[in-house]
């Protein structure tokens, strides 16, 4: 029962009709979707907009019941009044998480790829073994090695340090990643490399002439993804970093909102939440496709 | 590497046979010493560590399986276990309703669904940390947000993280808005599917309703498998907001399983007992794994394959 077939029956001035009903449905199941759309969309970025509004409001307003949905006066001074607070150090913190990140995404970028086009584009014994085994790690909690990690980095005196933070991510840089990597390093046509090595060149000259030029952005989203996740990260800081001064932005912020078991300053703990989320937002916003495939990379095909 | 040399070489290997080898390992070099150091080496201290007494100070002392018998008649390890497995399905279920359906919008074919994409996807970049201070705002009883606008209805204001009923229904939500890598995964799997197929299931007269539960739904079963296996293991390890919000409380409602390990191993000290929790949780994660992949014929489908 095909439409064109029923057409052929149908008079010109009733097929007008029909294009028009057609027409109006769609107009109305368009309708509806962008409702559906805009009334979700409302409600997922209304947590945000209250974060950033409550940033805005004076003192006297956010103890105010019921709150009100944007501020009646904006307030600026909770940004400055909060990154300033006695007994914080936001500046530092913000500094080490930066510090952290900087010394960071260089291994994991690094030795990802190195190991990524091991994996796609060398023949060893072994191999497939190791690649089984980087694969399987990903099952594995890290509940369970964190123990004993906690104990060697406490016997070599690595607590308290950035250390714990920084020098596993060197060893590979994580086996989501190596993945991500392999799966594209693949998808590079071997003429490319059967050309260079006619030409006389290593595989490691390779790698870093012709992968890592055409495997852009992938490395762009291995960037990304490692930069939002130690930005992010609240629980491996905050079992290796126990002095203030070491503290990471996240561990900032928990600190910081101790100080208010009764929510009694929520316009500071607001603004410096949004100051916190910020720049994850521009980068986001600036890179958002790099971002998305690289969860969408790591997810589906893992 | 020294057991790679040590083999005995066979006639047919190829010339650069041992040149090939060691330049695939060094290649490989940083993940497998990554691994030796930090995964399976850990692994095996802490299976040991499971079965001492362990206090971080001093050597730890041997005493058998009695970690793993004690667990079982540990009312807070019994609590814990119920509480992340109670939310482990209520969040399961409902970010898949909310992803699966919030990515149907995303892949309708109308204008401006970029804008919509960048607001769904938005609270992935939101720190743990964060949103649970966030939250932690919104569900305030006094000053909060949402009570204030459920009285606005003239609804009863709910004490949301204050009460054991609800608080773990609470942390549900949230977790459910901040879960975007669902809807991100939902978006790739529905752009995934080949289009001929919704279209010759509309020319036979299919209708919206029909071509998604016979066409969509079949198709996108491995995501679907996916997101229920990241889903239930997120369930284990989900902390921040139970430590940040809730302290695990009221009354141990929200005392998850990983909150639990965290503070024996942590606050006591208590490295053998949480190493053997380590390992049942790893055990758990594995069996509830195979479940779902052994299920998975059931009820997941993948192209190509007959089925009679």
């Amino acid at each position: 029962m095909t439409t064109t077939s029923k057409t052929v029956y149908i008079s010109s001035r009733d097929s007008e009709k029909i294009k028009s009903v057609r027409r109006r449905q769609e107009v109305t199941s368009k309708g509806f979707i962008y409702g559906l759309l805009i009334v979700c969309a409302l409600i997922f970025v209304l947590p945000l907009i209250v974060m950033v509004s409550t940033s805005l409001k004076s003192y006297t307003e956010i103890n105010k019941y019921p709150p009100s949905f944007l501020p009646d006066n904006v307030v600026t001074t909770n940004f400055e009044e909060a990154w300033n607070y006695e007994n914080t150090q936001f500046p530092r913190w913000t500094f080490n998480t930066v510090f952290i990140i900087v010394a960071t995404v260089p291994g994991v970028v690094l030795s990802s790829a190195l190991c990524a086009y091991g994996f796609a584009r060398l023949k060893f014994p072994g191999r497939n073994i190791w690649f089984i085994l980087v694969l399987a790690s990903l099952m594995l909690p890290s509940q369970v090695t964190l123990i004993p990690l906690y104990i060697l980095f406490y016997k070599i005196g690595w607590l308290n340090t950035f250390a714990p933070l920084i020098v596993p991510a060197w060893f590979g840089g994580g086996a989501i990643n190596i993945f991500l990597l392999r799966q594209f390093f693949m998808q590079i046509p071997r003429e490319l490399d059967e050309a260079a090595i006619i030409d006389g060149a290593g595989h490691l000259t390779i790698w870093w002439r012709i992968y890592l030029p055409l495997a852009r952005p992938a490395l762009i989203s291995v960037t990304l993804l490692t930069i939002l996740g130690i930005w992010n990260d609240f629980l491996n800081p905050f079992i290796y970093l126990s002095n203030p001064d070491n503290f990471t932005l996240a561990l900032g912020l928990n600190l910081f909102r101790s100080y208010f078991p009764q929510l009694a300053r929520t316009d500071y703990i607001m603004a410096i939440s949004t100051l916190m989320v910020l720049p994850m937002i521009v980068m986001f916003l600036l890179a958002q496709r790099y971002i998305v495939q690289g969860f969408v990379t790591s997810g589906i095909k893992g | 590497m020294a057991a790679v040399v040590s083999k005995p070489p066979k006639n047919k290997r190829s010339p650069t046979f041992w040149r090939d080898t060691l330049r695939g390992y060094l290649f490989i070099m940083p993940v497998v010493l990554g691994l030796l150091i930090w995964t399976f080496g850990p692994m095996l201290a802490s299976a040991y560590y499971s079965l001492t007494n362990y206090k971080i100070i001093g050597v730890p002392e041997f005493i058998g399986l009695q970690n793993y018998t004690d667990l079982f008649q540990d009312k807070a390890f019994i609590q814990s276990l119920s509480v992340t497995v109670r939310f482990g399905i209520m969040f399961v279920i409902f970010s898949q309703i909310v992803g699966l359906g919030l990515a149907v919008l995303l892949t309708q074919k109308v204008r401006g669904l970029t804008v919509f994409r960048t607001i769904f996807y938005l609270p992935i970049i939101v720190p743990a940390a964060a949103s649970a201070v966030l939250w932690k705002y919104l569900y305030n009883k006094e000053f909060g947000p949402i009570d204030s606008v459920l009285q606005a209805f003239g609804l009863k204001a709910i004490n949301w993280l204050g009460s054991p009923e609800s608080a773990l229904f609470a942390l549900v939500i949230m977790s459910v808005w901040a879960s975007a890598v669902t809807t991100i995964i939902y978006v790739a799997g529905l752009q995934n599917i080949p289009e001929d197929l919704i279209d010759s299931a509309k020319i036979d007269g299919a209708n919206g309703f029909r071509r998604f539960w016979y066409i969509t739904i079949p198709m996108l079963s491995p995501t679907i498998f996916f997101n229920v296996v990241t889903g239930v293991i997120g369930a284990f390890q989900f902390f921040v907001p139970a430590f940040i919000m809730t302290a695990g409380g009221p009354a141990k409602s929200t005392y998850f399983y990983n909150y639990n390990l965290y503070e024996k191993a942590f606050k006591w000290l208590e490295m053998g007992y949480a190493s053997a929790m380590a390992w049942v949780l790893f055990a758990i994660i594995i069996v509830m794994t195979l479940f779902i992949f052994r299920s998975s014929p059931l009820w997941v489908y993948y192209e190509g394959e007959v089925r009679t």
